[in-house]
């Protein structure tokens, strides 16, 4: 029997802030796990990946994270992920801070 | 303190510049982030997990305050109003946007300062004893052989592009207090039987996956011979080290494989091809080096307003009880800047507490300032009748923290909160192991311990050396910490023992508060430290205690 494919998101870092971001279907980046592509097909994955890593003016080290359906989108399987979407845990900056300005 | 000279000056400029045009070429995709990686990564720039992160040198630890208020310059203006000195005397800012880095470059070159080999397979920023120069138990100031070491590693062609990166260490004191057994090289400056100063040179210490303690390939060179014998050292292993596995490639492992005495008679036989090619210069340029490091004017006069302070304010004396250190001037103390406060980030410190520490160096400190691989700052010279205005002072600015050697003065690394690398977090393990043996009130009983973590199996925190060593790892998707026991990071260095299975995020801070029970309860009397308890007593009653359900199944 076929291995299950596991749901992923493609994640990457933005070139000039470094932030942590997300590919959207309709083809942009977005700092929200939430609003981030749930691609649960390997083949299209792959596809996806390529599209991602060719944009290289805009985004850095473009890859596959492993997600699962949420109420709200996509939420991470596993803590570094999780931590990706969140930020530190020592001071609130990052995506917490931004959040927290909104 | 080194000052450049136009030769210096017109290298950084010139490097910043080519660095600033790299960023555009990157910024406007005319570079792959594949060709960019390289370059920035020789610039001290990594990407982390949430930003980019710009790692800038403190040669030797050794800061002026102008260098000090630039740095918080850099914190407010390009970072988020902070900086995070590390475990190797530089300090890193972790929240750089790439468009803004050419101009922190340029910053920081104003005041003599750069990040290049930071980072990369390169020998990187040479670290020595953060009492550098005041120590009263140090033959001679260590800081001028690690500048010279500097100079002659920076740009070094032949060692730009090693297999691995290559860390080298400088110290001229009967205690170490700079790790020199866990570093690739390191410089021990000492003294022959008949007077005559020199080096013994110890190889393939490290941390990180295999830990392995320095050993001695050369008991007593004569001080002309360093470079050369240095660079004889770093070219056998550039040339048979291993390329084929990055985990295997430090010197290390090439120690380890080829045995130390067939790496000395390497070394031997290619220093005797290169040593007629060091034809003095480096001697020349040593005793110019030396200059710049000659020793402040001390001033003389009463030491009474110490006296008084440390007899009425019991504040003053327990932090002049922890926070100070014999200097080899007797009126003069040496003061470490805690920058531990309980419950903070280990080695943060912000623009206010950095112009702060700048200020005090400035009034009361000859104008220097140290940064310390168990990251908290030193003001290395201070007359003793000005320490109650300096604690006064830091003490409004919570940097007045009584904890130099104690459970709370914690290494950590930045672990999964910031590293890419890292496999669980070790900031907040620190944090709340601070906390609870705050509101335990049990530390200065305690005593001297010392706690360091590590958020992967790289060691930044040098968990392997810790009296008490935790090193956080992914299990199954969950952090879970392993806990070392008895490790040293002195001259009488070992690694720590494993104690057994790792404990969750939850269970850590439990644990070590009963190791330390268990300590309390097995020591001789309140002089036994922890290390000499365990030296005793070996890891079985800590074992119990750690794991008390193993021991009932036994039972």
């Amino acid at each position: 029997m076929a291995r299950t494919f596991t749901p992923k998101v493609i994640t990457a870092n933005a070139l000039i802030e470094g932030d942590v971001i997300y590919l959207t279907a309709d083809d942009q980046w977005s700092r929200e796990l939430s609003q981030a592509e749930l691609i649960t097909d390997e083949a299209h994955a792959q596809v996806r990946l390529l599209d991602a890593q060719s944009q290289v003016a805009d985004i850095v080290g473009a890859y596959l994270a492993d997600a699962t359906p949420g109420a709200n989108g996509p939420e991470p399987t596993h803590f570094r992920e999780d931590f990706r979407r969140t930020g530190p845990s020592n001071y609130a900056h990052g995506k917490q801070e931004a959040a927290a300005n909104v | 303190m080194y000052k450049y000279n136009d030769f210096d000056t017109a290298f950084v400029t010139q490097r910043n510049a080519q660095f600033r045009a790299q960023v555009a070429r990157r910024i406007d995709g005319s570079l792959t982030e594949d060709e960019f990686k390289p370059l920035r990564l020789m610039n001290g720039l990594y990407l982390q997990l949430h930003a980019y992160m710009l790692r800038v040198a403190v040669p030797y630890g050794s800061l002026n305050s102008a260098q000090m208020t630039q740095l918080a310059l850099l914190a407010e203006k390009w970072d988020k109003g902070y900086g995070h000195f590390t475990t190797r005397q530089n300090i890193q800012f972790n929240w750089p946007k790439l468009s803004d880095v050419p101009d922190m470059l340029d910053a920081l070159a104003e005041v003599g300062m750069h990040a290049i080999q930071t980072s990369g397979n390169t020998i990187r920023n040479v670290t020595s004893d953060h009492f550098a120069g005041a120590a009263a138990d140090e033959i001679e100031d260590p800081r001028p052989v690690a500048e010279l070491i500097r100079q002659w590693s920076t740009d070094h062609p032949e060692f730009q592009f090693m297999g691995r990166k290559f860390k080298i260490a400088v110290g001229a004191a009967a205690k170490d207090r700079a790790v020199l057994k866990a570093h690739d090289l390191a410089v021990r400056i000492v003294q022959n039987a008949s007077g005559e100063t020199g080096y013994q040179i110890l190889i393939g210490g490290g941390l990180g996956r295999t830990p392995m303690i320095g050993q001695v390939i050369n008991d007593f060179l004569p001080r002309a011979d360093l470079l050369p014998y240095i660079e004889s050292v770093v070219s056998v292993w550039n040339q048979i080290g291993r390329r084929d596995n990055k985990y295997k490639a430090r010197i290390k492992i090439t120690v380890h494989e080829h045995g130390i005495d067939d790496i000395r008679a390497r070394v031997d036989a290619r220093f005797a091809l290169i040593r007629p090619t060091f034809t003095g210069a480096d001697q020349e340029l040593l005793s110019e080096i030396k200059a710049h490091f000659a020793a402040p004017a001390f001033r003389s006069g009463s030491t009474e307003a110490y006296d008084v302070a440390y007899k009425t304010d019991p504040v003053f004396r327990a932090w002049a009880d922890t926070n100070l250190a014999e200097h080899r001037v007797g009126s003069h103390a040496i003061a470490t800047i805690s920058i531990k406060k309980h419950g903070a980030t280990p080695g943060d410190a912000t623009a206010e507490q950095m112009r702060v520490m700048a200020d005090l160096a400035d009034l009361y400190g000859y104008d220097e300032l140290r940064i310390s691989h168990e990251q908290n700052v030193i003001l290395p010279h201070v007359h003793k009748s000005d320490l109650p205005a300096i604690h006064a002072k830091l003490k409004q600015h919570d940097l007045a923290t009584a904890n130099i050697g104690l459970i709370s003065d914690i290494i950590a690394c930045p672990g999964m909160d910031y590293c890419a690398l890292a496999t669980a977090r070790a900031i907040p393990v620190a944090e709340q192991i601070a906390t609870r043996f705050d509101d335990l009130k049990l530390e200065h009983d305690i005593g001297h311990l010392k706690i360091k973590i590590s958020g992967c199996i790289n060691a930044c925190g040098h968990h392997h050396i810790a009296h008490i060593g935790i090193l956080g790892l992914d299990r199954a998707g969950v952090e879970n910490y392993q806990i070392t026991l008895g490790g040293d990071a002195t001259w009488t260095a070992n690694i720590g023992e494993r104690a057994g299975p790792g404990f969750a995020y939850d269970e850590i801070v439990p644990a070590i508060e009963r190791i330390v029970a268990a300590y309390l309860d097995v020591r001789t009397s309140p002089d036994e430290t922890f290390l000499e308890t365990y030296r005793r007593v070996g890891l079985p009653p800590f074992k119990a205690a750690l794991y008390p359900e193993a021991q009932k199944k036994v039972a």
